[in-house]
């Protein structure tokens, strides 16, 4: 299959000339398949708006390539490359009603009034604003307007959509509402629409994969499952995933049989060498040290295993979070029924081999999920 | 609504009325004294009672000046004929060349366009004396001097950087992405710009407009020095009022309501544009 949209070692530089050039996009793959939605997850500042916007055409590729439906579109005016765009912040003409500034984006395509009027109503009822359809835009809340400009992007016709964070300043409640209701006008008319976002909550529900991005470079591009499963480097493992990920230094080493991991203040973990295949225990002891990355949901505290102290315990409601003082660093482990620690109280923490990520800590690479390599 | 005692009420009356009284009152007396003779006028003590008398309107229009001794022809008519269409003239030119550039300084910041904006601006900073006397040369070598062409181009350093500078922060204030919402839709950059930019930037260039205009009307000094008699605008020709025989103040006061009507219509007109413009507020989301 061909892909819809592909990035090819796209660079952003802003102000190149200047004493202060911001490289904000920094040699981008990236290729998105007919009727796919991705996000364009990271901190802010890491280039996502960047990126959406040199799909758009409202700034240049400093230097490489984007080719859309098969046309290398980098060079084209933003008219000409038939995207649609939700903007990030305020987009909407303020002279116009909301179902003009609605209507006015379908103008292009030449549809009878009765169409483009139900095409207006269809959108509006999509995303709950139908009761505010003839006010303008000044006089709308900060989660109206935005709502209103996503309804623009998506009643057109376009062979891409590109989402800025089209949903930031709604409410936690009607985001999810809608989250679903966007995701199922998107899948049943296969759409390939890009969204920008830092929710990873909504990433996740959302998209079919999901782009890490941090200061510029891409650092994974994957399902949401696989980066839960099978982070790419430290920054995707501890980025994704809430609360983030445990991490801790330690040395590799072989001893009395047992792969064994030396962590801070004396604190060792051993593991039997069948968990881990030849190769990969070639590789762990080859390294040395590397970082230890493990899930808060799959540490497990039993009375056994290595010594840490609880200090905080709390019950969310849903589940508990426990964290503890452990190996000169601290643990968090959390857990779906309610369990209660004191605060002081030794715990013993067991990790299991097949929740154990282990990273290079010199490159920050991934070198194994569970048993397996990366 | 407020509540405001009686008290209060009554106060404010009195400072809003002489506030008013206060500004408007030189008018009043202008139009008042432009109705009597210089006679009547320069009676004392002055009265508020005369037979008003339009004769110096007639005079003024008509062109024929009498004074107490001679009879002196003088062109205001065609004074102010000269100040419409040198006002009117630099306004357009400077509203055509600047409220483009002022778009170009808001959306595209390319390598020093800081300093050349700031540049622009700097020319009304500059003693027009200082420009003067290099400009009369050089217009003399080039058969520009004493044309409405050439004066509409010294025009330039009045009305340009003001319409420059007050569009581009209109500008300014409306958000790129509106325009880029419509660019995306399938329509060009100049589409863009007349479309989406122009008629949400109007009220501002409608304040900036008028003001170069009144800017420009009540400009004195390149006038004198570039312009001669036949193309001099009202505020040079009104020196000829002052003759050998004497200071014709009901003809000058005349003339001074003829020739503040056209801004002051002007500005009545665009009130609304002006407060609507010089608040902002039209555009801001
Ligand atoms: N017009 C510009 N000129 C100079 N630098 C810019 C410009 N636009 C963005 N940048 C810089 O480029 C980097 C990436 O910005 P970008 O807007 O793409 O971030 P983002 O990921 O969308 O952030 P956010 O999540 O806050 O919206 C930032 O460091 C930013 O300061
Ligand atoms: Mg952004």
């Amino acid at each position: 299959m061909t892909a819809m949209l592909n990035l090819q070692g796209v660079n952003k530089i802003y102000n190149p000339n200047s004493r202060h050039p911001v490289h904000a996009v920094i040699d981008l793959d990236l290729a998105v398949q007919p009727g796919e939605i991705v996000a364009l997850l990271g901190s802010s500042g890491c280039g996502k708006t960047s990126t959406l916007r040199m799909v758009a055409g409202f700034e240049q590729v400093s230097s490489g390539s984007i080719s859309l439906a098969g046309r290398d579109i980098h060079t084209f005016a933003p008219a000409r490359r038939n995207v649609a765009m939700a903007f990030e912040g305020y987009s909407l003409y303020p002279p116009l009603t909301v179902r003009e500034n609605i209507a006015f984006a379908m103008k292009s395509e030449k549809m009878a009034t009765a169409d483009v009027t139900a095409r207006v109503d269809e959108i509006a009822q999509l995303l709950d604003i139908e009761d505010i359809l003839d006010r303008y835009p000044t006089s709308l809340s900060g989660g109206q307007a935005q709502r209103a400009g996503l309804g623009r992007a998506l009643v057109r016709k376009a062979d891409l959509y590109l989402l800025d964070e089209p949903m930031g300043q709604l409410e936690p409640q009607l985001r999810a509402h809608l989250r679903g209701r966007i995701k199922h006008f998107i899948k049943e008319r296969g759409l390939t629409a890009i969204l920008v976002t830092h929710d990873q909550t909504e990433a996740n529900a959302l998209a079919d994969r999901i782009a890490v991005m941090e200061g510029g470079v891409l650092q994974q591009f994957d399902t949401p499952a696989q980066l839960k499963d099978a982070p790419a480097n430290l920054f995707t493992g501890t980025f994704i995933g809430e609360p983030p990920m445990n991490i801790f230094a330690a040395q590799a080493k072989s001893e009395n049989g047992q792969l064994v991991f030396a962590l801070d203040q004396g604190v060792d973990l051993s593991y039997d060498p069948t968990a881990f295949p030849d190769a990969l225990q070639q590789a762990i002891l080859g390294l040395g040290t590397v970082t230890l990355g493990v899930r808060p949901h799959a540490v497990q505290v039993r009375d056994h295993g290595a010594k840490a102290q609880v200090y905080a315990a709390q019950w969310l409601g849903d589940q508990t979070h426990i964290a503890a003082h452990f190996a000169g660093g601290s643990v968090v482990s959390v857990h779906h029924d309610r369990v209660s620690r004191a605060k002081g109280e030794e715990i013993g923490i067991v990790i299991a081999p097949q929740d154990l990520h282990v990273f290079d800590t010199a490159s920050g690479n991934a070198v194994s999920h569970g048993g397996t390599l990366a | 609504m407020e509540h405001t005692s009686p008290l209060e009420r009554i106060l404010r009356g009195i400072a809003l009325t002489a506030v008013v009284v206060f500004f408007m009152f030189p008018i009043l007396w202008i139009v008042l004294m432009s109705l009597q003779t210089n006679e009547t006028i320069l009676r004392s003590p002055p009265s508020m009672v005369f037979e008003p008398t339009l004769s110096n309107y007639q005079a003024i229009i008509s062109g024929q000046l009498t004074g107490n001794t001679a009879t002196l022809e003088i062109k205001f008519m065609g004074n102010l004929l000269n100040s419409i269409i040198l006002s009117v003239g630099s306004v357009a030119l400077a509203l055509l060349l600047g409220v483009p550039a002022a778009y170009a300084f808001a959306r595209h910041k390319f390598r020093g366009s800081e300093d050349i904006a700031f540049t622009l601006l700097s020319f009304r900073f500059a003693p027009p004396l200082l420009v003067l006397l290099p400009l009369t040369i050089i217009f003399q070598q080039i058969g520009l001097a004493d044309t409405y062409i050439g004066l509409i181009w010294v025009y330039q350093l009045i009305c340009l950087p003001l319409i420059l500078w007050i569009v581009r922060g209109y500008f300014e204030d409306i958000s790129p992405d509106v325009e880029h919402a419509y660019r995306i839709a399938g329509h060009s950059w100049f589409a863009t710009f007349r479309h989406i930019a122009l008629p949400l930037a109007r009220p501002g260039i409608a304040a900036a407009g008028l003001l170069a205009f009144i800017f420009a009307w009540n400009n004195f000094i390149f006038a004198l020095v570039l312009a001669s008699a036949d193309k001099q605008p009202v505020t040079v020709g009104a020196l000829a009022f002052i003759t050998a025989s004497g200071i014709q103040y009901g003809q000058i006061a005349a003339a001074i309501v003829l020739s503040i009507a056209p801004t002051l219509a002007l500005a009545l007109y665009a009130q609304r544009y002006l407060v609507e413009g010089l608040s902002l507020g039209a555009v801001k989301g």
